[in-house]
């Protein structure tokens, strides 16, 4: 803790910054550092953007089903929508499902989740992955539970912008990804060695900026109780906020 | 008039090897005492639909022995990592899979509450989990211009299976903002509830109760199981048994351990 924060709160910080200035952000399963920089914005913003956590009761304000989500989605509602991957590769494809042969796995994730989908009709979709290394950003995915570009005739008003890792943040244009800052603590050199596909880069790479004391402040002291309910480990071990007990 | 199964056990005997079964996501009411009491009686080749994705239900079933194919957008146990018995079982190839996307399972269940034979949808072109899924077509979308688009198979479940808060003596069963759960229920031929408990009254009578209510009319059984998700949670009532969770994720990552796990909270009657 020598810098004074930890590793999720910078990249909260930076997921949050992407996110923007958006009307709906949607964070799906598995997802407690891209829920706690959505929760942020919307702190920061005053109540927008809208912020939907899939797991939660509190932060959801769905009334149709789970359907609804993905209706709002096709329909262009949701604006920012959050994938991570067991692999990501170069062209921006993620799997979610496994390694090796699908018929013949050698590691199974849990499954594609809504990516098949989401990752085509939300307009800005961030990737991230806090493991940066060449087990899980390779070359090229072993199965490709959707794709990072399409061809020109598939209806695709959305796809990826950005990925976040320990390590770095890319940012994700025309089929490529190019390096955008190296966080402290981090070089260039260890990014290109633990990144298992090509990627673009300034001469010279700026290093991300360290989340502010009013940003950490608010993270921990106003996003992270609201945390609890979804993420209840997360928010243990991170900003040491216990659940309320259950009633029984 | 609508008679109250006397028992889980009793509730869940359409219930036979080989039935098509839909349940619904861990978030949404999973009756998971149901699910305990059809381990117990052994069942066998379950086609069973996760809505759209499963925690420890499907782990559980697929542990067991109790599936031969299933058809979900993912199975994990989320915090607590990846559910054991569904990685075992599908890195050694003992069920059928059929990988599927959250809003493809939605719009395939849809098709089967219109009463049409395939939905649309948006998205999976060039994946490959539209690759390995040889009964979804792409056609050109007959009202566009150089369009291709998803046609995905009505999915009509034999049963579906649901946990809710309440039912009536009508028949009438209380599942609030779990939509999804309609949505099973028009979709599948016969619909099993289990409860908490049963409502004083007509469900129907109250217009706030009303809206949130799945009429008897699509219900053929109901029975009461207290606390009948555990150790899952029921939304807006009791949350998850974290504990326990973190128990069976230890227990359930060696074969061995699942056995114990089984022995101790499926076959024997729980102590929680």
């Amino acid at each position: 803790m020598t810098l004074g924060y930890r590793d999720e709160e910078l990249l909260a910080d930076v997921i949050a910054r992407l996110i923007g200035s958006v009307r709906h952000v949607a964070v799906g399963n598995a997802s407690p550092i891209p829920a706690t920089a959505a929760l942020l914005a919307r702190e920061r913003g005053v109540g927008r953007p809208y912020v939907s956590l899939l797991q939660s009761r509190k932060h959801n304000f769905f009334t149709d089903g789970a359907r609804e989500l993905f209706d709002c989605a096709g329909q262009g509602r949701i604006d920012v929508f959050f994938l991570s991957g067991g692999q990501i590769d170069g062209h921006g494809n993620v799997n979610l499902v496994s390694t090796g042969e699908y018929q013949r796995p050698r590691v199974r994730f849990p499954g594609s989740f809504g990516s098949s989908y989401l990752y085509y009709v939300v307009p800005k979709v961030i990737l991230f992955r806090t493991e940066h290394s060449r087990r899980t950003l390779v070359p090229k995915v072993d199965f490709i539970s959707a794709p990072g570009a399409s061809e020109a005739n598939v209806y695709r008003p959305g796809g990826p912008i950005a990925l976040v890792t320990n390590r770095c943040l890319f940012s994700f244009a025309n089929g490529r990804f190019t390096l955008t800052s190296v966080h402290p603590g981090h070089t260039t050199e260890e990014v290109l060695d633990n990144t298992g596909f090509d990627f673009d880069r300034p001469d010279s790479v700026p290093e991300t900026p360290a989340p502010t004391s009013e940003t950490l402040r608010m993270m921990r002291e106003v996003v992270a109780p609201q945390l609890a309910e979804v993420y209840p480990q997360f928010a243990a071990q991170i900003f040491g906020v216990r659940q309320a007990a259950f009633a029984r | 008039m609508f008679q109250l199964a006397k028992s889980v056990d009793d509730a869940i005997a359409p219930i036979g090897d080989g039935c098509m079964l839909v349940v619904p996501r861990e978030v949404s009411g999973v009756p998971m005492e149901a699910t305990r009491a059809l381990v117990r009686r052994g069942i066998k080749q379950l086609h069973l639909v996760a809505l759209p994705t499963s925690s420890l239900q499907a782990d559980l079933l697929v542990g067991a022995g109790c599936v031969e194919t299933l058809e979900t957008s993912a199975v994990s146990l989320g915090e607590l990592g990846p559910a054991p018995r569904f990685s075992a079982a599908v890195t050694s190839g003992t069920i059928k899979l059929k990988d599927a996307t959250c809003p493809a399972l939605h719009a395939a269940l849809q098709a089967s509450e219109k009463g049409v034979p395939f939905m649309p949808l948006r998205g999976l072109l060039g994946s490959d989990v539209l690759r390995y899924r040889d009964d979804w077509k792409v056609i050109a979308n007959p009202f566009g211009d150089n369009d291709p688009i998803v046609l995905l198979p009505a999915i009509k479940p034999d049963v579906a299976l649901i946990h809710a808060l309440m039912a009536d003596g009508f028949g009438n069963v209380w599942i609030g903002r779990q939509r999804e759960l309609a949505t099973m229920a028009h979709a599948a031929d016969r619909t099993i509830a289990t409860v908490e408990k049963i409502h004083d009254g007509n469900l129907l009578d109250d217009p706030v109760l009303a809206a949130g209510t799945l009429p008897g009319f699509y219900i053929d059984a109901v029975a009461v199981a207290d606390r009948g998700a555990w150790p899952l949670g029921l939304p807006d009532h009791y949350g998850a048994d974290a504990d326990h969770l973190a128990l069976y994720a230890r227990m359930a990552a060696t074969e061995a351990g699942f056995e114990d796990y089984l022995k101790q909270y499926v076959y024997e009657k729980r102590a929680a």
